[in-house]
Order: C-alpha cells, then sequence, then structure tokens
C-alpha cells in the first residue's frame, strides 16, 4: 500500500519562525533553545533550495547574515583564519601569497555561478558538507581546524573527522561554526586542481586537489583529496603513501591515481556510477599531478 | 495562516520604501512579485539555478528566489523595473532590442540584472569572463547567441 | 527600408519585455485564490481512498464526476483510442499524475492545504518502457487494451526483401534516443476567472492554441463555446509542451465555475518536469541496404515510440509515431522502404510534440545510416550524402510526400567549405598523435513545415488543424489591425507579420498592429506549432492584404481617375503609375469610412477584409555540421564549431530567423549531449530538479555561424519557409556524428542518446581498444 500525506512536488517552503542573530553568543543561544528544529542561515545557496523544495523544513532558521564578526579573513603566522561567513566571493583573487592562495582561487572558480558565490559563505559551505564541495575538499586537503561555538563554550574540530556522511558533520545542534583554520602550505609546495561537472558551475562529479613538496625530483609530502566520489569528502590516503618519495614523474602519479581509483568507497547516482566515478577519479588525480608539477 | 505570524518588512527597492507583511517563509522574490507589485522579475526554477530572478542587492547580482523578505530589510535592492531612466532604455537594454538578444522575454530580466550587477563592478571584461558570468542564468530561446553580443556591444557603450 | 520583407528590423515585441512590464500568467494572479495539485506517488495502482481534513477546499475525480475524459481520436484501424480523466478516476497511471486539487488563498498554504490530503492507492504492476510495454504478458496501463500499443502503423512497398539480399553492403544498428522535456523557461499556467454577471468564463492561460483550449474546454465541461473566452498573454517559451491541453487547465477552469471566483494555477518547475508533457524516448531498429556505389536503395525500420500513460489532445499519441514513418527517408532518394511504427502506451508522464515531434530522432537515425555506410565503404560522410541526396523537384518521395524545389546538396557543400573539411581532417590526424580526440558530424535534412490541412488529414485526425484566417482591417486613420488565430509567444510574429502587411498596403510596419492570444478578438485559429506560423498565417496574412490593397486600389482608381491595375501603393500613397498623381493612403482609409458614398456601387464601406490560407506544405532544408572534442578518460564533449547553412526560402526578417536557429540548435545540443528525463523501475521520475535535468548554459555552446541559401519555392504564397524547428532537428545527428567520428578509433560508435559523459567512458572502457 502507497497510503500518505504525499505530494512529489513542492515548491515553497513549509512553515518557520525566523531569528535574526545579533551576535554570535544571540544565534548561539537560539540553537541552544531549539536544538534540532533549528538551522542556521548563512548564505542559502544549498539550505533556501532544499526548504523551497521542502525536503527541509526547519521549524526555526537562525539568520547570522547580520554577524560582521564572522566576516574576516585573517593571517596568523603560518594560519589563513576564516570566519564563517567570509562569502565564496572573496576568493575569486588570491587572499594569501603563495600555493594557499591560488588553491583557494583555483576552486573559487569551480564554486556555483557568479551570483551564488556572491551569497554563499566558506563556513556555510562546510557545514552543509556536500560531498562534492570545493571549500570542503580544500579544508580536508590543507588538514584545516575548525572551531565552534555553542551554550556550553567553544571547541576545535580537526577536519579530518569532521565529515561524517552527505550533509552530515560532527556539529551537535547547539553549535556554530565559527572558524576555519587552513595551515599555510609552505611557498614551495606544489598544487594542482581538476575537476569534472556535467555543465559548468554544477556540482563536481570528482574533484581532485593535490599539494606536493617535492626535492631533487622526488615527492616528499604529498596529499590528494577528493571530492563528489563518496558520501564525503575523502584523503587518498594509500595514493599518498604510495607517491612519496617517488619520483615526480608521469609513471608515478599514473600509478598513485590507480591506487586512488581503487582505495576509494565511490557512490553512483544518475550522472555515473560508482566504476565512472572511480574512472574519474583515475584521470583528474592523475592531471592534478601533472599540473600540479608542470609549472 | 493568521495575521500573528507575518511580520513587517520595509524593502528598499529601485529607491523606493515598500512596507508589507509577509510571512518568514516568503521568499524575496514572491514577496517582490506579490507584495510589491514588481512582477518583472521571474520565477524559472525556484532552487537557484536558473536566475530568471536574478535582481541586484546592494550592487550585486543574486538570486532572488534564495532569500528571504524578513533578510532583507536595510539592502538596496534593485530590480529591472528600475533599469530604464524614465523612457530613456539602459546600454544594456538597448543592447538586446538591438541584437534580438531575447525571444520569449522570460528569462530577460534576470539576464539584463546580472550583466548590470556585473559591468558596473567590471567594465572591461574578455569574452572569456563574459561567458563564464553569463553562463550564470538559463535561456531556452536564444542559444546565448545574442545575449552575449548584446552584452558586449552594453559594455563598450557604458564604457563610453 | 523599403521593401521591409528582408530588413532585420527590430522587435516591436521587446520593449514591454525588456523593462519588466511583460505580462505572464504568474504576474496576473492578484485577487485570484491558488491551486495546488495533490499528485500521485505511484505509477500504475488502484485509487483505494483520498481525504481532505475539513478545512481544506479539496476536490477529486468523484466532484468532478461531469467532466468527460480527454479522448484524442484517429479514425484509423491501427488506433486504439484510450482515455485520460482530468483528475485521475479509480486508477494513476503514472508519477505525478493528478489526483485531487485544493483551493487556498496563497500559494504557500495551498502547498500546505495540498500536504495534508491523505491519499491511499493500491499499487499494480507497472511498464516503464515501451520494449517492456509490449512484451507479451506485460501489465495493461489500460484495462482494455492487452500489449499496449496504442498505434501500429506499417507501410511496405514492393521488393524489400529482395532489394535487402541483393545489396551490397547492409547496414545495420540500434539507436535509442532517451526522454526530454521540453523546458519553457515559463512553466504552464492558467487563471480561471468567472464573471457572475455574464456567466462566462475566462480562461487566461499560457498555451500555444487558444481556439483549440475554448472547444476542448466546452466540449469536457459540457457548457457553450459562447460562454468561455481564452485568453493568452505574454507566453515564457513554449516548444510544444503548451500546445496540447493540459489537464490542468481543465481543472482551473471548473473549480473557478464551481466556486463562481477567480482561482490560479501555476506550475513549478519541479511539477512541470514531473508532470507536464515529455518527449522523445523512441526505441529504433534500422537496416539500409546500398548497392556498390554507396546508393542507400532500401530502408528497413522498426520504429517503437514511448508515449507515457495517456495520449495528447488535439493530435494524439499517433502524431510521433505517425510522423516518424512518413518522414523517415528524409532528403534521401530511393524506393523501397518498409516501416513499423508503434506508439505505446507505459506508466510514465505523457508525451506530446516537442520542437522538431519525431524528426530529431528520425534524422539522427538517418544520418547515423550514412555515416555508418561511409565507414563501411571507407569514403568521407560528405560524399556518401552527395551520392544520395535528392536534386530533382518536385520529388516525390517512398511514402508519397512531394519536396518542392530545395538546395540540399548546394547545403552540403557550403557547410563543407565553411567548415573548411580538409583542413579539418589534417588537425584531427595530428591531434590524434598526441592522443587527442576530434571529430566532424555532418546533418542534412529537410524539415516539412507548414502542414496544411491536407496533411494532418494524411493522419486521419478527427481534429484536424492547418489553415489559418487572419481579419485586416485598416482604420480610418490609415492604421492597421490584424487578427489572427495563430498565437506567437517568443518566435517575434508581430514584427514579422508587420513587415509583410506593412509592404503590401504601403505602411509602415509599426502602424500595423498584431492582435492575437484573445478568442473574443480573433477568427478561429490553430495556434502556434509545427514552424506553421510564418508560413500559413503569413500566408493568410499575404492574401487578405492584397484584398486590402485591391480596394484601396479600387477607390484610388475612382479618385485619381485610373485604371485600378495602374495604382501603385507604396511609402503611404497611392500613385498613378508613371506619374505625380497620387493619394496619401491614410485618405483614402478616412474616405473608405467617412465617405462611402464616393466609393464606387456595391463597394462595401469600411476597409475590412478577412482570408483563410491553407497550404499543402513546404520542405525547408539545411545542413548542419559539427566538430568535436572528447575526452575519452572523463567522456567529456566540447563542441568546438558548429556551422548551419539554412535554405527557408524567402527571409522575412533575418534577425529573427538566426534567433530560431540559434535557439533550435541549442536544444539540439542539449538533446544529443545533455538533457534526459530518468526514471527508476519503479516509474519515479529521478529528474526533478534543474541539478538533475541539465540545459545547457552558455559555456556548454559554441558559436553557432549561420549561412543561407534562398531557394524560392512556389510551394508558399511569400516564398517563405517555416524554420522553427529545424535546429533541433539537424543538430543532434550532427553532434552524435561528430563524437562518434571522434572516437572511432577508439572502436566506438554511439547507439543511445544523450551521449552522456559516463555512457561514452563506458563505450571506451567496453571497447577492445581501450588507451593505454
Amino acid at each position: 500500500m502507497a497510503a500518505g500525506y504525499y505530494t512529489p512536488a513542492l515548491m515553497k517552503p513549509a512553515p518557520f519562525d525566523y531569528h535574526q542573530a545579533r551576535s554570535v553568543a544571540e544565534a548561539v543561544a537560539h540553537l541552544g533553545e531549539y536544538g534540532y528544529e533549528a538551522k542556521i542561515l548563512a548564505g542559502g545557496q544549498s539550505l533556501v533550495p532544499a526548504m523551497n523544495f521542502r525536503l527541509a523544513r526547519p521549524a526555526v532558521l537562525v539568520d547570522i547574515n547580520p554577524l560582521d564578526e564572522l566576516d574576516y579573513l585573517e593571517e596568523d603566522g603560518d594560519t589563513l583564519r576564516i570566519g564563517a561567513m567570509v562569502r565564496h566571493v572573496t576568493f575569486e583573487r588570491p587572499v594569501t601569497e603563495g600555493p594557499t592562495g591560488r588553491i583557494l582561487t583555483m576552486a573559487a572558480q569551480h564554486v556555483g555561478h557568479l551570483p551564488i558565490r556572491i551569497r554563499g559563505t566558506f563556513g556555510g559551505s562546510l557545514a552543509h558538507a556536500d560531498p562534492a564541495a570545493e571549500w570542503c575538499v580544500i579544508a580536508l586537503l590543507l588538514d584545516a581546524e575548525l572551531s565552534t561555538r555553542s551554550p556550553s563554550g567553544s571547541r576545535d574540530i580537526p577536519v579530518a573527522g569532521f565529515f561524517q556522511t552527505v550533509f552530515t558533520t560532527a556539529l551537535e545542534p547547539d553549535e556554530l561554526l565559527v572558524e576555519a583554520r587552513l595551515p599555510k602550505l609552505s611557498p614551495r609546495t606544489r598544487i594542482g586542481f581538476q575537476q569534472f561537472s556535467r555543465r559548468a558551475g554544477d556540482f563536481a562529479l570528482t574533484m581532485a586537489a593535490v599539494a606536493l613538496e617535492s626535492d631533487d625530483g622526488r615527492v616528499g609530502n604529498a596529499r590528494i583529496a577528493l571530492g563528489g566520489v563518496s558520501d564525503r569528502p575523502l584523503r587518498a590516503s594509500e595514493a599518498e603513501q604510495a607517491l612519496e618519495g617517488q619520483p615526480a614523474t608521469g609513471e608515478s602519479f599514473r600509478a598513485a591515481a590507480e591506487v586512488a581509483a581503487r582505495e576509494i568507497d565511490a557512490i553512483g547516482d544518475i550522472h555515473g556510477s560508482a566504476d565512472y566515478r572511480r574512472d574519474l577519479v583515475r584521470a583528474l588525480t592523475r592531471r592534478a599531478l601533472e599540473q600540479a608539477t608542470a609549472a | 495562516m493568521s495575521e500573528r505570524t507575518k511580520a513587517e518588512v520595509t524593502l528598499a527597492v529601485n529607491g523606493r520604501s515598500y512596507r508589507v507583511r509577509v510571512e518568514p517563509r516568503r521568499t524575496l522574490a514572491d514577496t517582490l512579485r506579490d507584495d510589491c507589485g514588481l512582477t518583472g522579475t521571474h520565477l524559472g526554477c525556484e532552487h537557484g539555478v536558473c536566475g530568471a530572478c536574478t535582481i541586484l542587492a546592494d550592487g550585486q547580482p543574486v538570486r532572488s528566489c534564495l532569500m528571504f523578505a524578513v533578510q532583507c530589510e536595510g539592502m538596496d535592492l534593485r530590480t529591472v523595473e528600475d533599469l530604464a531612466d524614465g523612457d530613456r532604455l539602459h546600454p544594456i537594454q538597448e543592447a538586446f532590442w538591438e541584437n534580438h538578444g531575447l525571444q520569449c522575454g522570460f528569462c530577460t530580466p534576470g539576464f539584463l540584472m546580472l550583466a548590470a550587477g556585473y559591468l558596473e563592478q567590471n567594465p572591461d571584461p574578455d569574452d572569456d569572463e563574459l561567458r563564464a558570468v553569463l553562463s550564470s542564468n538559463l535561456c531556452r530561446c536564444t542559444g546565448y547567441q545574442n545575449i552575449l553580443k548584446s552584452v558586449r556591444q552594453a559594455a563598450e557603450v557604458m564604457r563610453g | 527600408m523599403i521593401p521591409w520583407i528582408g530588413q532585420p528590423l527590430p522587435r516591436f515585441e521587446d520593449p514591454p519585455l525588456l523593462t519588466g512590464e511583460g505580462r505572464f500568467v504568474a504576474d496576473l494572479t492578484r485577487g485570484a485564490s491558488f491551486l495546488r495539485f495533490v499528485r500521485s506517488p505511484v505509477a500504475h495502482g488502484r485509487i483505494v481512498a483520498i481525504e481532505a481534513p475539513e478545512q481544506v477546499t479539496a476536490f477529486t475525480a468523484k466532484d468532478l464526476r461531469d467532466v468527460r475524459p480527454i479522448r484524442p481520436l484517429l479514425h484509423r484501424p491501427d488506433f486504439h483510442p484510450i482515455e485520460q480523466p482530468v483528475l485521475a478516476s479509480g486508477k494513476v497511471r503514472f508519477v505525478g499524475e493528478p489526483v485531487a486539487v485544493v483551493v487556498a488563498g496563497s500559494p504557500e498554504e495551498a502547498e500546505d492545504a495540498a500536504e495534508q490530503v491523505f491519499v491511499d492507492i493500491e499499487p499494480e504492476d507497472r511498464v516503464i518502457s515501451a520494449p517492456e510495454a509490449i512484451r507479451r504478458g506485460a501489465p495493461a496501463v489500460h484495462d482494455h487494451l492487452e500489449g499496449n500499443v496504442v498505434v501500429d502503423a506499417r507501410f511496405e512497398t514492393e521488393r524489400v526483401d529482395e532489394v535487402f539480399s541483393g545489396a551490397a553492403v547492409v547496414v545495420d544498428f540500434d539507436l535509442r534516443n532517451r526522454r526530454q522535456n521540453a523546458l519553457p523557461l515559463e512553466a504552464r499556467g492558467s487563471i480561471a476567472a468567472y464573471d457572475p454577471r455574464s456567466g462566462r468564463t475566462t480562461l487566461t492561460a499560457s498555451v500555444q492554441s487558444p481556439h483549440v483550449v475554448r472547444t476542448v474546454l466546452a466540449d469536457l465541461l459540457g457548457m457553450p463555446e459562447s460562454d468561455l473566452r481564452v485568453v493568452v498573454p505574454d507566453v515564457g517559451g513554449a516548444f510544444g509542451q503548451k500546445f496540447c491541453l493540459a489537464p490542468e487547465d481543465v481543472v482551473t477552469a471548473w473549480v473557478a465555475r464551481r466556486l463562481r471566483t477567480t482561482v490560479s494555477w501555476v506550475e513549478d518547475r519541479r511539477e512541470n518536469l514531473i508532470s507536464s508533457f515529455h518527449s522523445r524516448d523512441h526505441h529504433y531498429r534500422v537496416r539500409g541496404a546500398f548497392d556498390a556505389d554507396a546508393r542507400l536503395l532500401a530502408v528497413d525500420a522498426d520504429l517503437l515510440c514511448n508515449i507515457g500513460a495517456y495520449s495528447c489532445y488535439p493530435v494524439t499519441c499517433g502524431v510521433e509515431p505517425l510522423m516518424a514513418l512518413a518522414e523517415f527517408p528524409g532528403p534521401y532518394d530511393f524506393r523501397t522502404y518498409r516501416v513499423r511504427s508503434r506508439g505505446v502506451t507505459t506508466n510514465t508522464c505523457p508525451m506530446a510534440p516537442y520542437r522538431g515531434v519525431s524528426r530529431p530522432v528520425i534524422t539522427l537515425a538517418m544520418e547515423r545510416l550514412m555515416d555508418l555506410a561511409a565507414v563501411r565503404f571507407d569514403i568521407e560522410p560528405a560524399e556518401i550524402r552527395r551520392r544520395n541526396l535528392i536534386s530533382e523537384f518536385p520529388y516525390a518521395s517512398a511514402t508519397g510526400l512531394v519536396y518542392d524545389e530545395g538546395s540540399y546538396v548546394e547545403s552540403l557543400d557550403r557547410a563543407v567549405e565553411a567548415i573548411g573539411l580538409e583542413d579539418f581532417r589534417d588537425c584531427q590526424a595530428a591531434a590524434r598523435s598526441e592522443g587527442r580526440y576530434l571529430g566532424i558530424g555532418f546533418s542534412v535534412f529537410s524539415e516539412r513545415t507548414g502542414y496544411g490541412t491536407s496533411a494532418f488529414a494524411a493522419r486521419s485526425m478527427d481534429v484536424t488543424p492547418g489553415y489559418e484566417t487572419v481579419d485586416l482591417a485598416m482604420d480610418p486613420s490609415g492604421n492597421v489591425e490584424a487578427r489572427l488565430g495563430a498565437s506567437p509567444h517568443g518566435q517575434g510574429l508581430e514584427t514579422t507579420l508587420a513587415q509583410l502587411i506593412g509592404d503590401r498596403l504601403g505602411v509602415e510596419p509599426a502602424r500595423v498592429r498584431i492582435v492575437h492570444g484573445d478568442t473574443d478578438r480573433t477568427p478561429y485559429g490553430w495556434g502556434t506549432f509545427a514552424s506553421r506560423s510564418l508560413v500559413i498565417a503569413g500566408g493568410a496574412a499575404r492574401l487578405a492584404s492584397d484584398r486590402l490593397a485591391a480596394k484601396l486600389a479600387a477607390i484610388a482608381s475612382a479618385e485619381l481617375e485610373a485604371a485600378p491595375e495602374d495604382i501603385v501603393i507604396r511609402a503611404g500613397r497611392a500613385t498613378v503609375a508613371g506619374t505625380d498623381a497620387g493619394i496619401e493612403v491614410a485618405d483614402l482609409a478616412r474616405l473608405a469610412y467617412h465617405s462611402s458614398h464616393r466609393l464606387a456601387a456595391g463597394m462595401d464601406p469600411g476597409l475590412t477584409v478577412t482570408a483563410s490560407y491553407d497550404p499543402a506544405g513546404t520542405f525547408s532544408n539545411a545542413c548542419h555540421v559539427a566538430t568535436v572534442e572528447v575526452d575519452p578518460e572523463t567522456g567529456g564533449v566540447r563542441v568546438d564549431r558548429f556551422v548551419v547553412v539554412e535554405d527557408a526560402g524567402r527571409l522575412i526578417n533575418p534577425m529573427i530567423v538566426d534567433g530560431q536557429l540559434h535557439g533550435g540548435v541549442t536544444q539540439g545540443i542539449a538533446g544529443a549531449l545533455y538533457e534526459e528525463i530518468r526514471y527508476d523501475g519503479e516509474g519515479n521520475i529521478l529528474t526533478t530538479s534543474l541539478m538533475d535535468f541539465l540545459p545547457p548554459t552558455l559555456a556548454e555552446v559554441p558559436t553557432i555561424e549561420v549561412h543561407h541559401l534562398e531557394t524560392i519555392s512556389d510551394a508558399t504564397i511569400t516564398g517563405a519557409k517555416g524554420l522553427g524547428e529545424g535546429g533541433t532537428i539537424g543538430a543532434p545527428a550532427a553532434i552524435i556524428n561528430a563524437v562518434s567520428d571522434a572516437l572511432r578509433p577508439l572502436g566506438v560508435e554511439v547507439a543511445e542518446v544523450p551521449a552522456t559523459p559516463s555512457r561514452l567512458r563506458r563505450l571506451v572502457s567496453e571497447s577492445e581498444r581501450i588507451p593505454a
């Protein structure tokens, strides 16, 4: 029997109460009060479509757009501190010197389209945890550390444990993501960023971001982060290990890409099967490594 | 829905102040259209892909279907109704007319506002940049050929 | 600017659309209540119960029991009619079928109300694809129709098997063109207003054919047609999706009458993707027999068209299979032909004609046949086409269609030159040595346009469209008004008709007002579809203008004391040829109304005429050529160049013509590479947003280079041929041939469309020649 209250097509949000936060403390207090019932409204570029479809139905929306205190970029020694409300568009030009600024810029060009980048936020993207979101992959690549606030205080979360599954993070319902700290890449780090999407601006079917340190033509520390292939962004750790100490050649890159394609737990959807995504991982990882070492 | 759940919101649109009572869930696009009577802003998908609802918020092109009216107090909002200067069309409107940059006209307000917001900050874009920006919105009639041509020409005219 | 014909005149339609003053259905809902349809979550099943809480105003089929079902008809023995209740009654047959409607004060509240309607459906076995539906023992979508075949048409010339057995080469292939949505950027919608004073109901609707809607509404609701008015405001694109009757429009009119008020239905994008008409979804098996010189001798085709759960009104679901059957031969000269073409019902969203109807798929099939044969003969794709294209006119095809004069070979030659075929082959070879895969694809096709009643009657349609009527009047001030049943929605017909009429009457096009989209104001007509409006409404406008010009000349001849045949009407004046004697057209107009005593005996006062036009039809033709680069590792395709050589006869407004081609080609690229409606095995639709159904953006569309040939045939009185669909008809074949050409070194031939990256990647992987 298929009985129920069901219409397959809805396009206006369900009712909710709206609170405009005037401070982080106030936002967090609302979260403390409403818990799972509440959702944070940052840029809204992913949340509002889901609400329009009534796939997301928060009873309470806490709007943090007025919080200028979360709209900052600061360089703190070797760390880039990014306030949660920094908009995607900010990264279209390098926000810091060296490879860190460059890879942020490379990724930013693929985040949706201009009007989306104007509203969407760095913190919102991490908290939303779309496995194909550029910032999630970059945060993972750069071993970011995330700071949160809640009524009971604050907490730092290493990005490695942050993304749990699709749209699910380590954030507690009363926790607000306030900052991402990106340890800056050493100036000599080589970077590559490749993605494949059906159309310009679409979420990638797969993306690969790499950061390599190499000396005398040999790969030292290697990092490879992948997006869009699984239920969360991933580091291809076996491939990273396979690459370390190897000569920085096409052959090594090809081998590492093959390891990456095998090690991931790929998922399929209407745009491509798990096998197809593995093919993309193989191609894009190799290309990102070649891109990193080409210049 | 009882009146109690509605919020009173003052919106600054096209240099005019609109005082409206809306539910928090009413999107900015619906508010502009249904509460302010500014139906030039169109809804083609209501999930942020097509861009027909693009308007300028504080001078920047945004999707008005992905914002709520209650968020927009204090913003300077601009819609297609304000693009022309009285009877004198904006150079972007002129260029669309002259170059057949529209057919059914449904996507047109979104493209005009996207282009207006972009060109005001980037007066001299090259073709690759224009292609990238104009790929933000969907058009089903023109194959984009004359939209690109129109915006290219408008940029030239606006640079003077 | 005289003559106006041929000028790239900026459109009269544009200023309001540029300034936010366009008026689309959703802009006109002020004061109306809002409807929301509750739709079936089940592909096939028996409705057990539909219940709404007391505070919700809801209606179901039980309330609408006096409304007749939609019953599209063909009068032919191979057609089995099926019926569609406007709200599901007893059974549901596709996910998204409307089962109830609710009424509320705002769109948001209407959705809240819809969510409170409890629907209980007992699921039954379902069929989703056409091959599955014709399998023995498949569940019947309609109880009386075992086997699910709604139309089963056959055609066979003599000696088919004999020709095949004697052929030098037989090419044999399958082709699958998946399902698309026409996707006008404005979805469907209507507002029904009941006027208690007059008892009339006005339906303001985003449709292509206002008079047809009025007639069928009257039929289904059982009311006099004179109590109905259908108004079409600005329409945000249609492409066929708004030509066939939307059951929701009938319900909207019914609710307005029931509640004696004004109600509106504004379809949203998700509803549009789920339950507005879909299109394509064909499975073909094709064989072609060639002689040793690569001349096509015969074609044998089995065509299966998935028509969805119901047949569309008025054209019926026969439109796809019957057009495919009749027009499959396209621009190629062969005399031996066997075809079976079936329309099969399934538990999926109903289909309706979409820009090009069957022709994007049959053109793809013929053009694949040519390319596959060229490979077998090891000759250039352009060469095999040259050997087989029709070149003498009129040409009667194997199915008896008569092609008027065209430029099939010339268009191909021009395209070869424009694309630079030889240089491309050099680049392609160089790229292949670097591991890059470039390809080129040709598509030569005929586009039958301006279908008159004789063309539609050949399909034995119960409702036989075809003619168009124009009421033309010059008022006493010398301004002109033309009222037509055609119903343009973005094509610029207000401008092109004003150019046509203006030339004939010697007035500036700006003084010619075109009135359409209001059944109270316009003569009965068929609307705008099938690349017909400029040909047929334009033809009627031309005939009416001739009549009006003749009357003006007659009046002028009396005033100027000259023979009527010596009067020349031009630039606002009627003059006696070869003299300075003349009179302003505006003065003639004033005279016709205000000094009618001066008119010749027997001449009616005023300046109003009516003319109808019903041509047999005409064939446009074109050659498209695309170059692409395919990335075999990702399956990604980039279209590098796209060249169109189009022959649509006389061009009235070349700028508008190019716009139609640009848009048409882009929709063809969309169909070839991007857009696909997907169902799972249960009949759930998986592509319900524009993040899953993927219309291309500017980034995916190359510069489209357009070249024109102008063959003026006598098939139409204006010399113009239709071209609204041509871009969409030709582009998929050019793209798919180019992709196949690129990947041929890897042993890949594309047989499934759209050629998505994952499909292409799978073909490359499965091929034995996987790149290292």
